[in-house]
């Protein structure tokens, strides 16, 4: 490693440190600042002065203390260990901070990102002599119950084979020896990757298979795209952060990176605690078997927060590269914007809109660029996706400001939390007028043929539905519901029952909380039907407190806690049942 | 800190503006350091380093800048950022908002100095909070229940009885499973004294003076003491919670005050702006107090917070509400039309939220109804709130059936069920009883949100048959 000159402090203002004779310091250098050697990161350079951000507290840091260059932009260490890991906001492991320093994070604790001591267990697949490039598989090693993690080599190497071995190993051993031009490359099984760099690949495909979640208000309204970015903007108690644990818990991605960023304590120990507990319906083994999470709570160094994010992503990007589909869920990318606006401020850079920075939404749209579903890099064919899920906190719940507007430029799914419905406990509490997403015709198709035609009919003539009472909703508040026609009261009931009965969904009900795709159509074309009888049996001149009085409709309401394995037996009779509902009807008209 | 930092005693004050004074030719003065100012008249004040630079600093000023001149003031470092000596000797007792005794008692003497900004507590020691607190409010137990170790403030607005209520709360609150009482840790930030003398004498009426440990900035103290106040009370309150094995409640009142200072303070230093002027890192500054709350796997003790806040203009919207609901988990927040009804406790169900709700209650917590019945409420009561807006327009004869059943039920949930005197401590089972009570107005199919099971175990009608 070269050597550098030491620098000193010159001045010292919250995170923000400016060193002085640093010579050649480069941008997003990390450094080591003042007597502890407290991590930071160069922002800023004026001749040979150097603008750090700290990513610990700073109180007690004098003037004139060193400053050490390390030569490294901030990186993470990628390999095996990542999965079932709890990270901070720079990939130190939680678990043994809590060792070293104790219950509370003190400052100066170094510790790598994998463990250097564990051992895991490498098995080639392939043989010497192979030619290979960067993205290729040299080998795999059984990451956790679920993962098998893909030994690559590392993006930019090449070479042939000369070397590779099987057995255990750390992850700074070396597993395979290339060899370019008459050299000899030693392959081991961590790679660095600057977090603020994307991981290359070969091209970026269309998103056209939905990303499930079991959650209908997604799946069958607003999908998202294996590949594709969601928003989630939402005032405070409107829910975001259950709808982004429902989503980590049932989305169908086979990693989960979970990225708590300035949020509660509290709630990441929630996290930390049911992850491990939670049965994932896919494998069979816990959810946390295929997770890991990034946890910088609102008290913790708000520069660290700041790099959360890109670690996050950096690591989804990662396990994308051995063909796997993540999902990355960011809560919330307003306290990440805040942390830009901090850092900002205290550069005294000249402020965009209500002081956040002018390169925010440039900033924002390079992140959830990182998205997406590509061919990755290596010889051999294959694909892998990353999708981002980001939970928006705008001020007031206002999506007109900054944060949620430049958000909304960038996705292409739009799940608007609303603090009304939130009020009435409709849960998710995502308004169904406001809302979009752009993959509704990409993913159309593998709806069509993994589900049936008529689910997108049925999807598109409930929403009709919706849209018709929110218009009705004005009449009815100044003539009431009583003096609407006989057809629109009927559009009114059939409304209430698409909200309560088929979007309202029960995150803490053991059944509910997960609705496969096959219920999620029964269940909306239960709904669909109810509408076509009575439609019909108004004809027949039945009237609509006749029909809204049936005990099917009670029945219907509770179709959702019907539990999954039985479902399709107890719907049927069901649906036999609301038939004969409705034929009795006829009969006493 | 680093042990060779000698006491510094300058001179040199260069400049002062507002509740900042800059001094000069400094060397080797540590960011967060303690200062202490001498004015001419012989005057002690204590004031901490903002941002130390080669040769200069910035200091802000807890007691006011008044009397300060730059020609006979002297300025010491002490060496040693801002600390509280701590001991279980604090309970009972009363200090100003620097942590000075203001009761006759002596000087706390202890061993123990901790740093009043406290470290963050890894998300992995956390223990998550399930605890039912029993407050003996039903719109609080039953509908938005706290737990040990939560944080969940009072919303209130100018001339509201959030001081009655929390005072309630720091009177009933217990835990069911055990006898121990709450700790309370009371840090008043810029109060009226009339404020805080019905606190002590609440406090009082009810024996409850031995539990308590109070910081007091009134509203005529120095604006600036105010930014130390909480962290004063927190530490304390950690101490008592993670080293003392004490279950503490801590109340902080008037949050808005905290942040009016820290404004203050912003624009003094000239930085640029966030919302309505306050720092764009008062949602950071927040958190590092609010985080403060909870409990910790292996140690006995627990922190609850409940921060109150008057909310200028009633507006939720405002920064300081709005940052404080995206770090605390939950609300209660008071509403005006109730309190104009002569309703007590004024609690609009509607915004409030407790997010730790559905770990704390249930079968083996509370009453296996409970998440349904609080459920069944909210809605129906939602439902009712739009039955009567409607009736205004409309007129009552226009309603069906149902929606008469629901306003109906809206009228009563607020008469009966939100409605208590100050005094009347009820208990859970009373608050859900009392909640089927009025859920009985309502049809049974209209009772989606409780399981069959609970309705046929716990409704009214089928109780009498059995």
């Amino acid at each position: 490693m070269p050597e550098y000159k030491d620098g000193s402090i010159k001045s010292i203002a919250g995170p923000l440190v400016i060193a002085k004779e640093l010579e050649g310091c480069e941008m997003y250098e990390v450094v080591r600042v003042g007597d502890e050697g407290l991590m930071g990161e160069t922002i800023r350079l004026d001749g040979d002065e150097a603008y750090i951000q700290v990513y610990e507290d700073t109180s007690g840091l004098q003037p004139g203390e060193k400053v050490v260059r390390t030569g490294e932009p901030l990186s993470v260490e990628l390999g095996p260990g990542i999965i079932k890991n709890f990270y901070d906001g720079i990939q130190r492991p939680l678990l043994q901070i809590q060792e070293k320093a104790g219950d509370f994070i003190t400052r100066g604790i170094n510790v790598p990102g994998l463990d250097p001591e564990a051992k895991w267990e490498f098995t080639p697949t392939v043989e010497k002599g192979v030619e290979v490039m960067g993205g290729d598989i040299l080998g795999t090693v059984p990451e956790s119950k679920v993962i098998t993690h893909k030994i690559m080599v590392p993006p930019g190497v090449s070479g042939k084979v000369t070397d590779i071995k099987q057995g255990s190993f750390t992850v700074n051993d070396t597993i395979a020896v290339l060899e370019k031009d008459g050299k000899e490359i030693p392959v081991i099984m961590k790679q660095k990757w600057p977090v603020r760099n994307d991981r290359p690949n070969q091209k970026k495909t269309d998103p056209n298979v939905p990303l499930l979640t079991g959650q209908r208000i997604y799946d069958t309204f607003f999908p998202i795209a294996k590949g594709g970015t969601a928003a989630i903007p939402g005032g405070f108690g409107t829910g975001k952060t259950v709808s982004q644990h429902q989503v980590a818990r049932w989305a169908d991605a086979q990693v989960v990176v979970y990225v708590g960023c300035g949020e509660r304590g509290n709630e990441m120990t929630e996290v930390l605690d049911t992850f491990p507990e939670i049965d994932d319906p896919k494998t069979g083994f816990k959810l946390m078997e295929r997770s890991t999470l990034i946890a910088n709570t609102s008290n913790m160094p708000v520069a660290a927060r700041e790099a959360s994010i890109y670690t996050g992503v950096t690591i989804a990007e990662y396990y994308r590269d051995m063909g796997y589909d993540v999902a990355i869920m960011a809560d919330s990318t307003s306290r990440w914007a805040e942390a830009l606006r901090e850092i900002s401020g205290r550069l005294e850079e000249m402020p965009g809109e209500e002081g956040y920075p002018a390169y925010l939404a440039t900033r924002l749209a390079s992140f959830y660029e990182r998205a997406g579903r590509v061919q990755t890099m290596g010889t051999e064919e294959r694909y892998g996706s990353v999708s981002i899920i980001g939970a928006v906190s705008p001020p007031g719940g206002d999506l007109s400001e900054p944060v949620s507007q430049n958000t909304l430029r960038v996705v292409s799914s739009f799940w608007a939390l609303d603090s009304t419905l939130a009020d009435r406990r409709h849960f998710p509490a995502i308004n169904w007028l406001r809302s979009y997403s752009l993959y509704l015709d990409f993913t159309k198709s593998w709806y069509d043929e993994n589900a049936t035609a008529e689910f997108r009919k049925l999807r598109n003539q409930a929403m009709v539905i919706l849209q018709e009472e929110s218009e009705l909703a004005e009449i009815v508040q100044l003539i009431g519901p009583d003096a609407l026609p006989e057809r629109e009261r009927l559009t009114l009931e059939v409304a209430r029952m698409v909200r309560e009965d088929f979007l309202q969904q029960h995150a803490f009900h053991k059944t509910d909380t997960f609705c496969p795709l096959e219920k999620q159509f029964q269940m909306l074309k239960t709904v669909m039907d109810f509408n076509q009888l009575a439609e019909e049996a108004l004809n027949r001149g039945v009237g609509i407190e006749a029909i809204s009085k049936l005990a099917i409709r009670d029945e219907i309401s509770r179709m959702k806690y019907i539990d999954n394995t039985t479902f399709t037996d107890e719907h049927k009779a069901l649906v036999g049942r609301m038939q004969e509902q409705f034929t009795s009807l006829g009969e006493s008209a | 800190m680093k042990a060779d930092i000698k006491t510094r005693e300058y001179k040199t004050v260069k400049e002062v503006a507002g509740p900042l004074m800059v001094v000069e030719g400094v060397d080797g003065v540590a960011f967060g350091e303690v200062v202490k100012i001498r004015t001419g008249t012989g005057e002690e004040r204590t004031g901490q380093v903002l941002e130390s630079r080669e040769g200069l600093s910035i200091v802000q000023v807890f007691e006011g800048t008044a009397g300060i001149d730059t020609k006979n003031t002297s300025v010491r470092f002490i060496g040693d950022t801002m600390k509280l000596a701590v001991s279980k000797d604090m309970v009972g007792r009363f200090f100003d908002g620097l942590g000075r005794p203001i009761d006759e008692g002596p000087e706390i003497i202890s061993e123990t100095r901790l740093d009043i900004n406290g470290a963050s507590i890894n998300p992995t020691a956390r223990a998550f909070p399930n605890e039912f607190i029993q407050t003996g409010i039903s719109t609080i137990d039953g509908m938005n229940t706290l737990v040990r170790g939560q944080k969940l403030p009072i919303f209130s607005g100018a001339g509201m009885t959030h001081n009655e209520l929390a005072a309630q709360i720091a009177r009933q609150a217990k835990v069911l499973s055990s006898t121990e009482p709450f700790s309370v840790v009371f840090a008043a930030m810029g109060i009226t004294s009339e404020e805080a003398n019905f606190f002590m004498r609440d406090f009082e009426r009810t024996g409850a003076m031995e539990q308590i440990v109070a910081f007091i900035n009134l509203a005529d103290d120095p604006a600036i003491e105010r930014i130390i106040t909480p962290r004063m009370a927190l530490t304390t309150a950690e101490f008592l919670a993670f080293e003392c094995d004490m279950h503490v409640l801590v109340i902080l009142t008037d949050m808005t005050n905290y942040c009016e200072a820290l404004r203050e303070i912003a624009a003094a230093r000239e930085e640029v702006p966030g919302r309505r002027g306050y720092p764009g890192y008062m949602y950071t500054d927040l958190a590092m107090s609010y985080e403060r709350a909870g409990r910790i796997r292996g140690r006995k003790g627990s922190i609850t917070q409940v921060p109150i806040l008057s909310m200028p203009d009633d507006d939720i919207t405002h920064p300081i509400p709005d940052l404080t609901g995206y770090i605390t988990e939950g609300q209660f927040v008071l509403a005006r039309d109730l309190h104009r009804r002569g309703i007590y406790p004024p609690v609009d169900v509607l915004p409030s939220l407790s997010r730790l709700m559905n770990q704390g209650i249930g079968a083996e917590r509370t009453r296996e109804d409970h998440s349904g019945v609080s459920d069944q409420c909210y809605a129906a009561y939602a439902e009712g709130r739009d039955v009567r807006n409607l009736v205004a327009v409309v007129g009552e004869e226009a309603l069906t059936e149902r929606d008469r059943k629901f306003l109906q039920f809206a009228d009563a949930f607020e008469k009966e069920f939100v409605i208590q005197d100050r005094d009347e401590n009820r208990s859970i089972q009373d608050t859900l009883d009392l909640g089927w009570k009025l859920l009985e107005i309502l049809d049974e199919g209209d009772l989606k949100r409780i399981d069959e099971e609970h309705i046929k175990k716990y409704h009214p009608k089928y109780r009498k048959s059995a």
